[in-house]
């Protein structure tokens, strides 16, 4: 388990990074933590000629409040935000979800932007920044866009950043006091990936509610709208109102054929709901 | 100096060394520190590395193997290895069929990961870089990935001149037709996953050649170095003194590390044929999808009963998926054929019957792992009595309490012939059913749980015949038959002792606990004591470390040692008091006469440095033996314990927690009970990832699914519950001191425990999980088949 040979740069500045993965194109990868990007090296299941080590880029550790959001660099670690080092505009939530993510370890190398690149459905970042409206902004040398977190995941370790292009920092919109909050995954061991994930954020006084399913082969599913799944209306009783039996079906439209992992997703959907009533 | 500790003083003030005390452990200075030394420390000028090409395909046709030319000099395939023999371990109980296990595939390979070419390199990325360059041309054939449809006839055959996939058939019955009548008669299929064993530290071998010796030196993370030697000589076709393999520090064996590798047959080669050191370490990717794997049983299990849970017989058919090959020393069969001799456990039954099949298939060998065939066994028979008790309305506890083997039985023959030399199994299940609270379980559970979870209770009970030797594995006919053990001590010139033994501490304590008996016998202070072990050239022939066996039969051969020194001591001392010997006694480290008393530091001493002081007619036979020892009857001693487990269920997430965990155990007398204890959690450990997380699976091209630890799941520490352990001592009557083997018990009753209690707290929904691991999918599958059932019967 040893990596095939590749080239290494740690550039100094964004400018200096941006022109190396432009001129590499495909061939390249990006490195912060080396959490997923380390062992798929490892296992020769990656073989990029070159590899950007983008830990020395000042840019990429922002962490502020601007307006109405919260701005953070893409390598700004989990466990930074774990211990409290960046500020915080979503009241808790993404402490209580940095806080279980898989060992320490993991989470004192492991970042943001990392995380979100690498896509894999069973990570939490994906799910909770989905469920909590955050946008990742992707620059290259060419100029920059502004993703919505959901849009930004294509599918199951695909995401939509391109040959080129870096992202930069994580857009995470300020959780009104309304708003309330409700993770919950299921592992079938402390620290290891999740088979079952829920997100949600959910504002009766509103009457507004954003759902994420994830977990799943796929992207997360987001449910920006779910009437359905409360009999029609978001109101403060949501937590009564949840039908289980509408969400059920819901996933077995999603492609989910197996009926006890939808059982599962089903219920940890209920126990995020009902984390956000508490 | 700060987390330094004195072990002369750590037990508490208390002098006391000898069996019975819980000393630390001597060895854990160096291992806790970081300073073992493991075969990957092992830095030897010239050394390479290798990897090898290995079979992405589980079967398949080779056409041709592609090197490119530049990379020609450093790969090396079958046609290379002119006149190294295939490994092959027969067993001669009747039927058996052999397998050849190329060390580098010939014409065929029969499982993903098999071995086809070695690269060797300056690096082991570089020698990886070059397997990648390695381009194979293999016809796919239809893989055997299922030993129940492997055994059918138009089976894909893994080995195509057997005929079938059978590697033995065994049959066992004893007046079967006297059951059939019972008016309780309950049947189910019951199966354990494939595992891996997952020691901490993976195979791992370094290959030299000592030209002044004329010898090949392995140095191999293996616990019976002396088989190894054996089977590499027969591979390599080289004499055995030519051969030397070497140990160091192993972290961990398990069974894994008993078996010889094809890796280390061609390493040996490569090392004699390029003329340096040569290097492999297995990672994690190889363990996990390429070099052996365990556990995969299936039952299709009948218990017979009276209305009063009494049994009266069990009809069992077996199987056992053994993988492509029989591994040498222990042979395709161990596994299956020894679940018909020991599925009976320790209960009383009058008839009994048990068919097994050993079955090839398209995956790595299948290994005896920690407790072996028992695990499977206990977990079949132990699901079983459960059912049975709710057939009879009985607690679990009451149905074990009225068919154990009673106390006033022993020494025991039971059904299948298994001698069991003592023991009080009921009061050891009476003991955990009494610390589990069964009667306040029942309570809380009639009240049920505030968060809606089920809670739920099992008790299991095994039997562990340990240190079995020859009278039982002559039987078994395979390469290995275990005779007397031999072990040698020698009193230093400054009054210290070495001994030398041909098993191999890996993980046991040995390093402590040898130097305790040495202490009991002796009276040298345990810090002066030094064990010299896993060195084929060093120490006297042993089968090694396994099957429970290194205390009675390594222990009882240094106590045979010390006994036989202490009498030259003594006969030495004598002279020196100048005493008739048969007035002097060896006490406390000295020898004492009614005058005086001398040291065993002044008669080493005296022996080696000033002989000048020592009359003319000394027995000339000094201060160094080898002694040999077997215990009174080899049939094996027979440890056991009960354990008690409460759960909690979450049917909506599948998610089981171990609430209290009981464990009542008999391993006669503990030469350290500390030690004990620590093999105890360890396995533990090990039996509660059988029972909820590890499983390899396997797709229908046979190729395994969980090839990465994110895959794999072994438990960690949170996994693991504080389990409160209780002792009881019944000593063997057979061996020295009366210890008994208690190595592996630990990891051979939690899954059943586990199990039963899941099924307990899913009884009243009317379903019930037969299938190692239990996981969240599983439970939930069947808590929704339950309702399916009930759905259309409704």
């Amino acid at each position: 388990m040893k990596p095939a040979p590749f080239d290494y740069q740690r550039p100094h500045d964004l400018k200096e990074a941006l022109s190396l993965l432009g001129k590499a194109g495909h061939s390249s990868k990006i490195i912060a933590g080396g959490q997923s990007l380390g062992p798929m090296l490892n296992l020769r299941l990656v073989e990029p000629e070159l590899i950007v080590d983008i830990s020395a880029l000042a840019e990429l550790k922002v962490a502020e409040r601007r307006g109405d959001e919260l701005v953070l660099g893409a390598c700004i670690t989990h466990a930074d935000i774990e211990d409290g080092r960046v500020p915080d505009a979503t009241r808790g939530a993404m402490q209580q979800i940095a806080a279980n993510i898989a060992y320490r370890a993991v989470r004192n190398r492991g970042t943001l932007g990392g995380s979100l690149g690498h896509a894999d459905p069973a990570a939490d970042w994906i799910s909770a920044l989905a469920a909590l409206g955050a946008r990742v902004r992707l620059t290259s040398s060419t100029g920059t866009r502004l993703l919505d977190v959901e849009s930004f995941v294509v599918s199951a370790l695909e995401s939509a950043l391109r040959p080129g292009e870096i992202i930069e920092t994580i857009h995470v919109p300020a959780r009104p006091a309304s708003a309330q909050w409700g993770y919950f995954k299921s592992c079938r061991k402390t620290g290891e990936y999740a088979h079952a994930i829920a997100a949600v954020v959910i504002d009766p006084p509103a009457a507004t509610a954003r759902l994420v399913i994830g977990a799943i082969e796929a992207a997360p599913i987001v449910i920006k709208n779910p009437l359905e799944l409360f009999g029609g209306r978001i109101t403060g009783d949501y937590k009564e109102r949840f039908d289980p039996q509408v969400a059920d079906t819901m996933l077995a439209k999603a492609g989910i054929a197996d009926a006890a992992q939808r059982h599962i997703h089903v219920n940890v959907l209920k126990r995020a709901i009902r984390g956000a009533a508490a | 100096m700060r987390n330094e500790r004195d072990f002369s003083s750590a037990d508490g003030g208390d002098a006391r060394q000898g069996v019975g005390v819980s000393l630390p452990r001597k060895e854990d200075d160096r291992l806790m520190r970081g300073r073992g030394q493991f075969v990957a420390d092992i830095r030897l000028a010239r050394l390479q590395d290798v990897a090898f090409v290995r079979s992405p395909l589980a079967h398949a046709r080779i056409l041709a193997i592609h090197v490119p030319e530049h990379y020609r000099a450093s790969v090396f395939t079958a046609a290379d290895l002119v006149g190294v023999k295939a490994i092959r371990a027969v067993s001669g109980l009747p039927g058996f069929k052999a397998s050849e296990q190329p060390v580098l595939a010939t014409v065929k390979v029969r499982q993903v990961g098999e071995l086809i070419a070695m690269c060797v390199a300056p690096t082991r990325a570089e020698a990886e870089d070059i397997a990648a360059a390695v381009t194979l041309d293999l016809e796919e054939l239809p893989a055997v990935h299922d030993m129940l449809m492997a055994r059918k006839p138009g089976s894909a055959l893994v080995h195509e001149h057997w005929g079938d996939n059978i590697f033995l058939e065994t049959n066992y019955e004893v007046d079967i037709s006297s059951a059939l009548d019972a008016p309780i008669k309950v049947t189910r299929e019951i199966s354990t996953a494939r595992q891996c064993m997952s020691p901490l530290e993976g195979r791992a071998v370094v290959a030299t050649f000592d030209h002044r010796l004329d010898q090949l030196t392995l140095y191999s993370a293996a616990q019976m170095p002396h088989v190894t030697r054996s089977g590499l000589a027969e591979c390599l076709g080289m004499e055995q003194a030519r051969i030397r393999v070497v140990s160091p520090d192993v972290g961990g064996g398990f069974g894994y590390k008993g078996i010889l590798l094809p890796e280390e047959v061609c390493l040996s080669w490569l090392t004699m044929h390029r003329g340096h050191p040569v290097r492999w370490i297995e990672d994690r990717r190889e363990h996990l999808s390429a070099s052996a794997n365990c556990r995969e049983h299936h039952y299709k299990i009948t218990v017979y009963a009276d209305r009063d849970g009494r049994l009266r017989g069990i009809d069992c058919e077996a199987t056992v998926d053994s993988g492509a090959y029989s591994s040498y020393p222990f042979s395709a069969c161990l596994e299956a054929a020894q679940v018909a001799s020991i599925l009976p456990g320790p209960y009383l039954m009058p008839a009994y019957r048990c068919r097994t099949f050993s079955v090839a298939t398209n995956k790595c060998p299948i290994l005896p792992y920690r407790g072996v065939a028992r695990t499977g066994v206990c977990f079949a028979l132990e699901l079983m009595l459960d059912l049975v008790a709710a057939e009879a309305g009985l607690e679990p506890g009451e149905v074990r309490l009225r068919n154990l083997v009673r106390p006033e039985q022993m020494p025991f023959d039971n059904i299948t012939n298994k001698h069991f030399d003592s023991g009080d199994y009921p009061q050891a299940m009476r003991r955990a059913l009494n610390l589990i609270h069964v009667e306040a379980v029942r309570r809380r559970q009639r009240k049920g749980e505030a968060d809606g979870r089920r809670v739920g209770l099992g008790v299991s009970i095994y039997c562990e015949q340990a240190a079995h030797g020859t009278s039982v594995y002559s039987g078994w006919g395979i390469p290995m038959v275990p005779g007397h053990e031999q072990a040698a001590a020698r009193l230093t010139p400054d009054g210290g002792l070495e001994l030398r033994v041909g098993v191999h501490s890996h993980g046991q304590g040995m390093e402590t606990t040898l130097a305790q008996v040495a202490h009991e016998i002796l009276g040298v202070d345990v810090a002066k004591v030094h064990l010299i072990h896993g060195d084929t050239a060093l120490t006297p022939y042993s089968t090694g470390t396994w099957g429970s066996r290194s205390m009675v039969m390594a222990g009882g051969a240094v106590a045979a040692a010390c006994r036989e020194l202490g009498e030259r001591s003594r006969r030495i001392g004598a002279k020196l008091l100048q005493h008739d010997p048969a007035a002097v006694v060896l006490k406390d480290g000295e020898i004492r006469g009614v005058n005086g008393a001398v040291t065993l530091e002044e008669i080493a001493f005296t022996w080696y440095r000033r002989p000048q002081d020592l009359p003319s007619d000394v027995d000339p036979g000094g201060l160094e033996v080898t002694a040999g020892y077997k215990p009174q009857r080899d049939s094996g001693t027979f440890s056991y314990a009960a354990h008690a487990a409460l759960v909690a269920v979450d049917t909506e997430l599948g998610e089981v927690e171990i609430l209290d965990y009981v464990i009542v155990e008999d391993g006669g007398v503990l030469v350290n009970p500390m030690v004990v204890d620590g093999q105890i959690y360890g396995g533990l450990a090990q039996g509660i990832g059988t029972a909820l997380y590890e499983e390899m699976p396997f797709d229908t091209a046979g190729q395994p699914l969980a090839t990465t630890l994110a895959d794999y799941l072994l438990p960690g520490p949170t996994e693991v519950p504080a389990a409160r352990l209780d002792h009881m001592e019944t000593p063997s009557p057979y061996t020295q001191f009366g210890v008994k083997g208690i190595g592996e018990g630990g990891a051979i009753a939690p899954p059943a425990a586990i199990a039963n209690a899941v099924n307990d707290a899913l009884r009243r929904l009317g379903a019930e999980v037969m299938q190692s691991p239990i996981t969240p999918q599983r439970i939930v599958e069947v808590i929704l088949a339950r309702g399916d059932k009930q759905g259309k019967s409704a």
